[in-house]
Protein backbone atom coordinates (compact mmCIF):
# COMPACT_ATOMS: atom_id res chain seq x y z
CA UNK A 1 0.00 0.00 0.00
CA UNK A 2 1.17 3.49 -1.04
CA UNK A 3 2.68 5.32 2.57
CA UNK A 4 2.18 8.59 3.83
CA UNK A 5 4.97 10.94 3.32
CA UNK A 6 6.83 13.10 6.15
CA UNK A 7 8.61 15.53 4.75
CA UNK A 8 11.01 17.96 6.39
CA UNK A 9 11.86 21.40 4.83
CA UNK A 10 14.98 23.50 5.10
CA UNK A 11 15.50 26.98 4.89
CA UNK A 12 18.54 27.62 3.18
CA UNK A 13 19.77 31.72 2.91
CA UNK A 14 23.66 31.79 1.53
CA UNK A 15 24.26 28.18 1.09
CA UNK A 16 23.33 27.67 4.83
CA UNK A 17 20.17 26.48 6.91
CA UNK A 18 18.94 29.24 8.73
CA UNK A 19 17.29 29.26 11.96
CA UNK A 20 19.97 26.48 12.97
CA UNK A 21 18.39 23.19 14.60
CA UNK A 22 19.07 21.12 17.49
CA UNK A 23 20.39 17.66 17.06
CA UNK A 24 23.13 15.60 19.19
CA UNK A 25 25.61 14.15 16.62
CA UNK A 26 25.24 16.63 13.99
CA UNK A 27 28.82 18.58 13.93
CA UNK A 28 27.73 21.18 11.50
CA UNK A 29 23.57 21.92 12.31
CA UNK A 30 23.82 24.93 9.77
CA UNK A 31 24.76 22.49 6.86
CA UNK A 32 22.14 21.61 4.57
CA UNK A 33 24.23 18.91 3.00
CA UNK A 34 24.83 16.93 6.40
CA UNK A 35 21.27 17.84 7.68
CA UNK A 36 20.11 16.09 4.31
CA UNK A 37 21.60 12.70 5.48
CA UNK A 38 20.79 13.03 8.87
CA UNK A 39 16.81 13.08 7.47
CA UNK A 40 17.26 10.79 4.96
CA UNK A 41 19.01 8.43 7.58
CA UNK A 42 16.20 8.59 10.21
CA UNK A 43 13.12 8.10 7.33
CA UNK A 44 12.61 11.45 5.64
CA UNK A 45 10.59 10.10 3.05
CA UNK A 46 11.71 13.37 0.51
CA UNK A 47 12.74 16.87 1.39
CA UNK A 48 12.23 19.89 0.69
CA UNK A 49 15.26 23.12 0.14
CA UNK A 50 13.71 26.24 0.12
CA UNK A 51 15.78 28.77 -1.00
CA UNK A 52 15.82 32.29 0.90
CA UNK A 53 18.68 33.60 -0.54
CA UNK A 54 18.21 37.27 -2.40
CA UNK A 55 21.90 37.65 -3.75
CA UNK A 56 23.25 36.15 -6.64
CA UNK A 57 26.19 34.99 -5.16
CA UNK A 58 23.83 33.58 -2.63
CA UNK A 59 21.56 31.94 -5.13
CA UNK A 60 24.99 30.12 -6.81
CA UNK A 61 25.72 28.81 -3.18
CA UNK A 62 22.42 27.46 -3.30
CA UNK A 63 23.32 25.16 -6.39
CA UNK A 64 26.80 24.42 -5.20
CA UNK A 65 25.23 23.07 -1.82
CA UNK A 66 22.13 21.36 -3.83
CA UNK A 67 24.83 19.32 -6.21
CA UNK A 68 26.25 18.25 -3.15
CA UNK A 69 23.34 16.96 -1.47
CA UNK A 70 22.12 15.32 -4.33
CA UNK A 71 25.38 13.62 -4.69
CA UNK A 72 24.78 12.33 -1.05
CA UNK A 73 21.31 11.81 -0.57
CA UNK A 74 19.03 9.54 -2.45
CA UNK A 75 15.83 9.86 -1.73
CA UNK A 76 13.19 12.75 -3.75
CA UNK A 77 14.11 16.37 -3.29
CA UNK A 78 12.64 19.64 -4.14
CA UNK A 79 13.57 22.90 -4.25
CA UNK A 80 11.49 25.77 -4.06
CA UNK A 81 12.48 30.04 -3.68
CA UNK A 82 12.90 32.23 -6.12
CA UNK A 83 11.29 30.27 -9.08
CA UNK A 84 9.98 32.44 -11.63
CA UNK A 85 11.40 31.33 -15.10
CA UNK A 86 11.79 28.06 -16.59
CA UNK A 87 16.12 28.32 -16.97
CA UNK A 88 14.98 28.76 -12.90
CA UNK A 89 14.05 25.14 -12.97
CA UNK A 90 16.63 24.48 -15.40
CA UNK A 91 19.46 25.43 -13.11
CA UNK A 92 17.87 23.19 -10.14
CA UNK A 93 17.02 20.29 -12.33
CA UNK A 94 20.72 20.23 -13.43
CA UNK A 95 21.46 20.20 -10.28
CA UNK A 96 19.53 17.38 -8.72
CA UNK A 97 16.53 18.22 -7.88
CA UNK A 98 13.63 15.81 -8.70
CA UNK A 99 10.58 18.51 -7.97
CA UNK A 100 10.12 22.58 -8.41
CA UNK A 101 7.96 23.91 -6.73
CA UNK A 102 6.78 27.12 -7.24
CA UNK A 103 4.82 30.27 -5.53
CA UNK A 104 4.76 34.11 -6.24
CA UNK A 105 6.42 33.12 -9.65
CA UNK A 106 3.44 31.52 -11.36
CA UNK A 107 1.21 34.52 -9.95
CA UNK A 108 3.50 37.10 -11.61
CA UNK A 109 4.07 34.83 -14.38
CA UNK A 110 0.13 32.70 -15.26
CA UNK A 111 2.11 31.01 -18.37
CA UNK A 112 5.57 29.36 -15.39
CA UNK A 113 3.34 25.92 -14.80
CA UNK A 114 2.21 25.23 -18.62
CA UNK A 115 5.60 25.91 -19.50
CA UNK A 116 7.54 23.85 -16.98
CA UNK A 117 5.11 20.99 -16.85
CA UNK A 118 5.27 20.77 -21.08
CA UNK A 119 9.51 20.88 -20.62
CA UNK A 120 10.10 18.79 -17.68
CA UNK A 121 6.64 16.74 -17.15
CA UNK A 122 4.13 17.35 -14.58
CA UNK A 123 5.88 15.05 -11.79
CA UNK A 124 8.16 17.83 -11.48
CA UNK A 125 5.98 21.00 -11.23
CA UNK A 126 4.51 21.73 -7.56
CA UNK A 127 2.14 24.85 -6.83
CA UNK A 128 2.75 25.87 -3.13
CA UNK A 129 0.22 27.97 -2.23
CA UNK A 130 0.24 30.35 0.52
CA UNK A 131 -3.56 31.13 1.69
CA UNK A 132 -4.81 33.26 4.60
CA UNK A 133 -8.87 33.24 5.30
CA UNK A 134 -9.87 37.02 4.36
CA UNK A 135 -13.82 37.40 5.56
CA UNK A 136 -14.19 34.17 5.17
CA UNK A 137 -12.61 33.46 1.89
CA UNK A 138 -9.53 31.18 1.16
CA UNK A 139 -7.37 34.17 -0.15
CA UNK A 140 -3.62 33.21 -2.00
CA UNK A 141 -0.75 35.57 -0.44
CA UNK A 142 2.46 36.02 -2.39
CA UNK A 143 5.65 37.25 -0.78
CA UNK A 144 6.27 34.80 1.67
CA UNK A 145 2.59 35.58 2.60
CA UNK A 146 2.76 39.48 3.06
CA UNK A 147 0.51 40.56 0.08
CA UNK A 148 -2.61 39.24 -0.39
CA UNK A 149 -3.29 38.43 -4.03
CA UNK A 150 -7.03 38.66 -3.93
CA UNK A 151 -7.26 35.10 -5.69
CA UNK A 152 -9.76 32.96 -4.61
CA UNK A 153 -7.23 29.73 -2.86
CA UNK A 154 -9.70 26.54 -4.48
CA UNK A 155 -9.88 28.16 -7.77
CA UNK A 156 -6.32 29.02 -8.17
CA UNK A 157 -4.86 25.44 -7.55
CA UNK A 158 -7.68 24.17 -9.66
CA UNK A 159 -6.24 26.06 -12.18
CA UNK A 160 -2.94 24.99 -11.95
CA UNK A 161 -3.61 21.65 -11.59
CA UNK A 162 -5.63 21.95 -14.81
CA UNK A 163 -2.17 23.80 -16.14
CA UNK A 164 -0.21 20.55 -15.49
CA UNK A 165 0.76 20.93 -11.75
CA UNK A 166 1.12 17.28 -10.55
CA UNK A 167 1.54 18.22 -6.65
CA UNK A 168 0.21 20.88 -4.57
CA UNK A 169 2.00 22.02 -1.22
CA UNK A 170 -1.64 23.71 1.13
CA UNK A 171 0.60 25.69 3.34
CA UNK A 172 -2.20 27.56 5.89
CA UNK A 173 -1.03 31.17 7.12
CA UNK A 174 -3.52 30.62 9.72
CA UNK A 175 -1.98 27.46 11.35
CA UNK A 176 1.42 28.23 10.26
CA UNK A 177 3.63 29.01 13.77
CA UNK A 178 0.88 28.10 15.91
CA UNK A 179 1.72 24.32 16.75
CA UNK A 180 -1.72 23.91 17.23
CA UNK A 181 -2.10 21.20 14.21
CA UNK A 182 -3.13 21.57 10.68
CA UNK A 183 -5.44 23.52 8.46
CA UNK A 184 -8.22 20.53 8.29
CA UNK A 185 -10.68 22.63 7.07
CA UNK A 186 -8.57 24.34 4.14
CA UNK A 187 -6.76 20.66 3.40
CA UNK A 188 -10.72 18.86 3.01
CA UNK A 189 -11.57 21.70 0.36
CA UNK A 190 -8.48 21.74 -1.12
CA UNK A 191 -8.58 17.69 -2.29
CA UNK A 192 -12.09 18.06 -2.94
CA UNK A 193 -11.25 20.24 -5.64
CA UNK A 194 -8.26 18.43 -6.85
CA UNK A 195 -6.81 14.57 -7.70
CA UNK A 196 -3.53 15.25 -7.78
CA UNK A 197 -1.32 14.58 -4.84
CA UNK A 198 -1.75 17.45 -1.77
CA UNK A 199 0.94 18.33 0.93
CA UNK A 200 -0.40 19.63 4.38
CA UNK A 201 1.54 22.28 5.73
CA UNK A 202 2.26 24.54 8.33
CA UNK A 203 0.67 23.71 12.21
CA UNK A 204 2.17 20.67 13.47
CA UNK A 205 2.92 21.03 16.92
CA UNK A 206 2.91 17.27 17.92
CA UNK A 207 3.16 13.94 16.77
CA UNK A 208 -0.67 13.47 17.30
CA UNK A 209 -1.19 16.27 14.63
CA UNK A 210 0.22 14.01 12.02
CA UNK A 211 -2.23 11.58 13.12
CA UNK A 212 -5.49 13.72 13.45
CA UNK A 213 -4.20 15.18 9.88
CA UNK A 214 -4.19 11.50 7.89
CA UNK A 215 -7.60 9.99 9.70
CA UNK A 216 -9.38 13.62 9.59
CA UNK A 217 -8.24 14.45 5.60
CA UNK A 218 -7.56 11.05 4.35
CA UNK A 219 -7.16 12.94 0.38
CA UNK A 220 -3.83 14.13 1.77
CA UNK A 221 -0.59 12.62 0.98
CA UNK A 222 2.05 14.08 2.35
CA UNK A 223 2.72 16.01 5.71
CA UNK A 224 5.70 18.87 5.73
CA UNK A 225 6.85 20.70 8.71
CA UNK A 226 10.51 22.92 9.28
CA UNK A 227 10.89 23.52 12.89
CA UNK A 228 9.57 21.08 15.36
CA UNK A 229 11.65 18.18 13.23
CA UNK A 230 14.83 20.29 13.25
CA UNK A 231 14.26 20.96 17.02
CA UNK A 232 13.92 17.58 17.92
CA UNK A 233 10.58 18.17 19.00
CA UNK A 234 9.38 15.08 17.10
CA UNK A 235 11.70 12.80 15.67
CA UNK A 236 10.50 11.36 12.06
CA UNK A 237 11.19 7.59 13.69
CA UNK A 238 8.93 8.30 16.30
CA UNK A 239 6.40 9.39 14.17
CA UNK A 240 6.59 6.98 11.41
CA UNK A 241 6.09 4.37 14.56
CA UNK A 242 2.96 6.09 15.97
CA UNK A 243 1.55 6.54 12.54
CA UNK A 244 1.85 3.00 12.04
CA UNK A 245 0.48 1.78 14.94
CA UNK A 246 -2.38 3.75 14.12
CA UNK A 247 -3.03 2.02 10.93
CA UNK A 248 -1.42 4.98 9.05
CA UNK A 249 0.92 3.67 6.22
CA UNK A 250 4.37 4.48 6.60
CA UNK A 251 7.70 3.33 5.47
CA UNK A 252 10.17 2.61 8.08
CA UNK B 1 31.55 0.13 -15.37
CA UNK B 2 28.19 0.95 -16.19
CA UNK B 3 26.81 2.96 -19.22
CA UNK B 4 24.15 5.63 -18.53
CA UNK B 5 22.10 5.63 -21.82
CA UNK B 6 21.87 9.75 -22.77
CA UNK B 7 19.77 10.15 -25.17
CA UNK B 8 18.37 13.50 -24.15
CA UNK B 9 15.60 12.76 -21.53
CA UNK B 10 15.61 13.83 -18.38
CA UNK B 11 18.78 14.64 -15.33
CA UNK B 12 20.83 11.94 -14.88
CA UNK B 13 22.69 13.69 -12.32
CA UNK B 14 20.86 11.60 -9.66
CA UNK B 15 21.41 8.42 -11.34
CA UNK B 16 25.57 8.71 -11.49
CA UNK B 17 25.47 10.40 -8.00
CA UNK B 18 23.63 6.90 -6.85
CA UNK B 19 26.53 4.77 -8.58
CA UNK B 20 29.10 6.53 -7.55
CA UNK B 21 27.51 5.86 -3.76
CA UNK B 22 28.00 2.72 -4.07
CA UNK B 23 31.61 2.37 -5.41
CA UNK B 24 30.57 1.74 -9.10
CA UNK B 25 31.97 3.56 -12.25
CA UNK B 26 29.12 5.14 -14.44
CA UNK B 27 29.83 7.14 -17.54
CA UNK B 28 26.35 9.08 -18.66
CA UNK B 29 26.53 8.86 -22.46
CA UNK B 30 25.13 9.40 -25.87
CA UNK B 31 27.90 7.61 -27.69
CA UNK B 32 27.45 4.26 -28.83
CA UNK B 33 31.77 3.95 -29.15
CA UNK B 34 31.91 4.74 -25.31
CA UNK B 35 29.17 2.81 -24.37
CA UNK B 36 30.05 -0.06 -26.09
CA UNK B 37 32.79 -0.43 -23.43
CA UNK B 38 30.38 -0.87 -20.74
CA UNK B 39 29.64 -4.12 -19.50
CA UNK B 40 26.27 -3.51 -18.15
CA UNK B 41 23.78 -0.46 -19.16
CA UNK B 42 20.95 1.57 -17.95
CA UNK B 43 18.14 3.05 -19.77
CA UNK B 44 16.51 6.22 -18.15
CA UNK B 45 13.86 7.83 -19.00
CA UNK B 46 10.79 10.38 -17.20
CA UNK B 47 8.29 12.03 -19.58
CA UNK B 48 6.47 11.06 -22.81
CA UNK B 49 6.83 7.87 -24.09
CA UNK B 50 6.13 9.39 -27.41
CA UNK B 51 8.94 12.07 -26.81
CA UNK B 52 11.01 9.11 -25.68
CA UNK B 53 10.67 7.05 -27.82
CA UNK B 54 11.13 9.19 -30.64
CA UNK B 55 14.56 10.91 -29.29
CA UNK B 56 15.81 7.35 -28.74
CA UNK B 57 15.16 6.22 -32.33
CA UNK B 58 16.54 9.64 -33.63
CA UNK B 59 19.76 9.26 -31.65
CA UNK B 60 20.22 5.91 -33.16
CA UNK B 61 20.54 4.36 -29.94
CA UNK B 62 17.07 2.15 -30.06
CA UNK B 63 19.46 0.16 -32.39
CA UNK B 64 22.31 0.21 -30.21
CA UNK B 65 20.20 -1.15 -27.28
CA UNK B 66 19.06 -3.68 -28.98
CA UNK B 67 21.96 -5.26 -30.27
CA UNK B 68 23.52 -4.88 -26.79
CA UNK B 69 20.26 -7.14 -25.43
CA UNK B 70 21.21 -9.76 -27.92
CA UNK B 71 24.45 -9.69 -27.07
CA UNK B 72 23.69 -10.29 -23.90
CA UNK B 73 24.53 -7.41 -22.06
CA UNK B 74 22.89 -6.60 -18.55
CA UNK B 75 20.81 -3.55 -19.40
CA UNK B 76 18.11 -2.02 -16.92
CA UNK B 77 15.44 0.45 -18.09
CA UNK B 78 14.56 2.70 -14.83
CA UNK B 79 10.61 4.24 -15.02
CA UNK B 80 9.76 5.21 -18.57
CA UNK B 81 12.97 3.54 -19.92
CA UNK B 82 11.31 0.34 -18.54
CA UNK B 83 8.52 0.96 -20.32
CA UNK B 84 10.07 1.65 -23.72
CA UNK B 85 11.60 -2.10 -23.16
CA UNK B 86 8.10 -3.85 -23.90
CA UNK B 87 6.44 -3.63 -27.18
CA UNK B 88 4.20 -0.95 -27.54
CA UNK B 89 2.56 1.85 -25.16
CA UNK B 90 -0.83 3.02 -25.41
CA UNK B 91 -0.16 6.45 -23.59
CA UNK B 92 -1.85 9.14 -26.00
CA UNK B 93 -2.06 6.78 -28.81
CA UNK B 94 -0.30 3.47 -29.79
CA UNK B 95 3.16 3.73 -29.65
CA UNK B 96 6.02 1.26 -30.60
CA UNK B 97 8.19 0.12 -27.76
CA UNK B 98 11.76 -1.83 -28.08
CA UNK B 99 10.22 -4.65 -27.79
CA UNK B 100 12.59 -6.51 -26.11
CA UNK B 101 9.73 -7.75 -23.55
CA UNK B 102 6.41 -9.04 -24.31
CA UNK B 103 3.50 -6.75 -23.01
CA UNK B 104 1.89 -3.35 -23.33
CA UNK B 105 2.39 -0.02 -21.64
CA UNK B 106 -1.32 0.74 -20.35
CA UNK B 107 -3.07 3.65 -17.82
CA UNK B 108 -3.72 3.73 -14.93
CA UNK B 109 -6.96 5.78 -15.54
CA UNK B 110 -10.32 3.56 -15.90
CA UNK B 111 -7.97 0.35 -14.33
CA UNK B 112 -7.25 1.45 -10.93
CA UNK B 113 -10.06 2.41 -8.12
CA UNK B 114 -11.16 5.75 -9.22
CA UNK B 115 -10.83 7.61 -5.85
CA UNK B 116 -7.08 7.01 -5.93
CA UNK B 117 -4.58 9.60 -7.12
CA UNK B 118 -2.89 9.84 -10.78
CA UNK B 119 0.46 9.62 -10.78
CA UNK B 120 0.83 7.15 -8.53
CA UNK B 121 3.43 9.13 -6.45
CA UNK B 122 5.60 8.07 -3.25
CA UNK B 123 6.71 5.01 -1.66
CA UNK B 124 4.98 1.75 -2.06
CA UNK B 125 6.15 -1.22 -1.17
CA UNK B 126 7.26 -4.30 -3.27
CA UNK B 127 5.80 -7.87 -3.76
CA UNK B 128 8.21 -10.51 -5.37
CA UNK B 129 6.59 -12.81 -7.81
CA UNK B 130 9.73 -14.28 -8.64
CA UNK B 131 13.19 -15.14 -7.79
CA UNK B 132 15.99 -12.68 -9.59
CA UNK B 133 19.50 -11.91 -9.06
CA UNK B 134 18.47 -7.90 -9.05
CA UNK B 135 16.78 -8.53 -5.64
CA UNK B 136 19.46 -10.61 -3.93
CA UNK B 137 19.77 -7.71 -1.49
CA UNK B 138 15.94 -6.71 -1.37
CA UNK B 139 13.41 -7.90 1.30
CA UNK B 140 9.79 -8.79 0.47
CA UNK B 141 7.92 -5.57 1.20
CA UNK B 142 10.55 -3.23 0.95
CA UNK B 143 9.06 0.33 0.15
CA UNK B 144 10.72 2.15 -2.82
CA UNK B 145 9.94 5.41 -4.46
CA UNK B 146 7.38 5.48 -8.10
CA UNK B 147 6.11 8.64 -10.17
CA UNK B 148 4.11 6.79 -13.16
CA UNK B 149 0.56 7.38 -14.59
CA UNK B 150 1.00 3.90 -17.00
CA UNK B 151 2.19 0.55 -16.19
CA UNK B 152 3.04 -2.39 -18.17
CA UNK B 153 0.72 -4.97 -18.20
CA UNK B 154 0.73 -8.37 -20.02
CA UNK B 155 4.16 -9.07 -18.96
CA UNK B 156 3.39 -12.15 -17.31
CA UNK B 157 6.89 -14.13 -18.38
CA UNK B 158 9.02 -11.11 -17.26
CA UNK B 159 7.48 -9.99 -14.01
CA UNK B 160 9.86 -10.25 -10.83
CA UNK B 161 7.57 -8.19 -8.64
CA UNK B 162 4.49 -6.26 -8.59
CA UNK B 163 3.37 -3.30 -5.72
CA UNK B 164 -0.08 -2.81 -5.40
CA UNK B 165 -2.34 0.63 -6.17
CA UNK B 166 -5.91 -1.03 -5.98
CA UNK B 167 -4.49 -3.41 -7.94
CA UNK B 168 -1.23 -5.23 -9.44
CA UNK B 169 0.53 -2.85 -10.89
CA UNK B 170 4.23 -4.28 -12.56
CA UNK B 171 7.18 -3.17 -10.63
CA UNK B 172 9.82 -4.53 -11.81
CA UNK B 173 10.54 -6.97 -14.52
CA UNK B 174 13.36 -9.56 -15.86
CA UNK B 175 14.22 -11.51 -18.68
CA UNK B 176 17.35 -13.19 -19.12
CA UNK B 177 19.53 -10.20 -19.52
CA UNK B 178 16.68 -7.67 -19.79
CA UNK B 179 15.88 -5.63 -16.83
CA UNK B 180 13.42 -3.08 -15.70
CA UNK B 181 12.22 -1.27 -12.18
CA UNK B 182 8.81 1.25 -12.87
CA UNK B 183 10.45 3.07 -9.43
CA UNK B 184 13.13 4.71 -9.25
CA UNK B 185 15.93 2.97 -7.62
CA UNK B 186 18.38 6.10 -7.49
CA UNK B 187 15.78 8.13 -5.31
CA UNK B 188 14.38 4.99 -3.32
CA UNK B 189 17.44 5.33 -0.72
CA UNK B 190 19.30 2.57 0.92
CA UNK B 191 16.76 -0.06 -0.44
CA UNK B 192 17.22 1.75 -3.98
CA UNK B 193 21.16 1.47 -3.74
CA UNK B 194 20.39 -2.18 -2.43
CA UNK B 195 18.69 -2.81 -5.97
CA UNK B 196 21.36 -1.30 -7.98
CA UNK B 197 24.48 -2.84 -6.07
CA UNK B 198 22.96 -6.04 -6.88
CA UNK B 199 22.50 -4.68 -10.78
CA UNK B 200 26.04 -4.37 -10.65
CA UNK B 201 26.95 -7.56 -8.62
CA UNK B 202 24.69 -10.27 -8.65
CA UNK B 203 23.84 -9.69 -12.11
CA UNK B 204 26.50 -11.50 -14.06
CA UNK B 205 28.02 -10.01 -17.10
Amino acid sequence: MITKRIIPCLDVRDGRVVKGVNFEGLRDVNSPVALAEYYSSCGADELVFYDITASAEGRRLFTDILRETAKRVFIPLTVGGGINTTDDFDRVLKCGADKVSVNSGAIRNPNLIAEAARLYGSQCVVLSADIKRVDGVFRVFARGGRDNTGLEAIDWIRRAVDNGAGEIVVNSIDTDGVKKGFDLEMLQAVCAAVSVPVIASGGAGCIEDFITLFNAVPGVDAGLAASIFHFGEVKIADLKNEMARCGIPARR
Amino acid sequence: MIGIIDYGVGNLFSLQSSFAAIGCEAVVSGDREQLRKADRLILPGVGAFEDAARQLRESGLDSFVKDAAAAGTPIMGICLGMQMLFEKSLEFGEHKGLGLLKGTVVPMAGRIDPTLKIPHIGWNSLHMTKESPLFAYTPEGTHVYFVHSFFADGCEDSLIAETEYSIPITAAVQKDNVYGCQFHPEKSGAAGLQILRAFCGEVKA
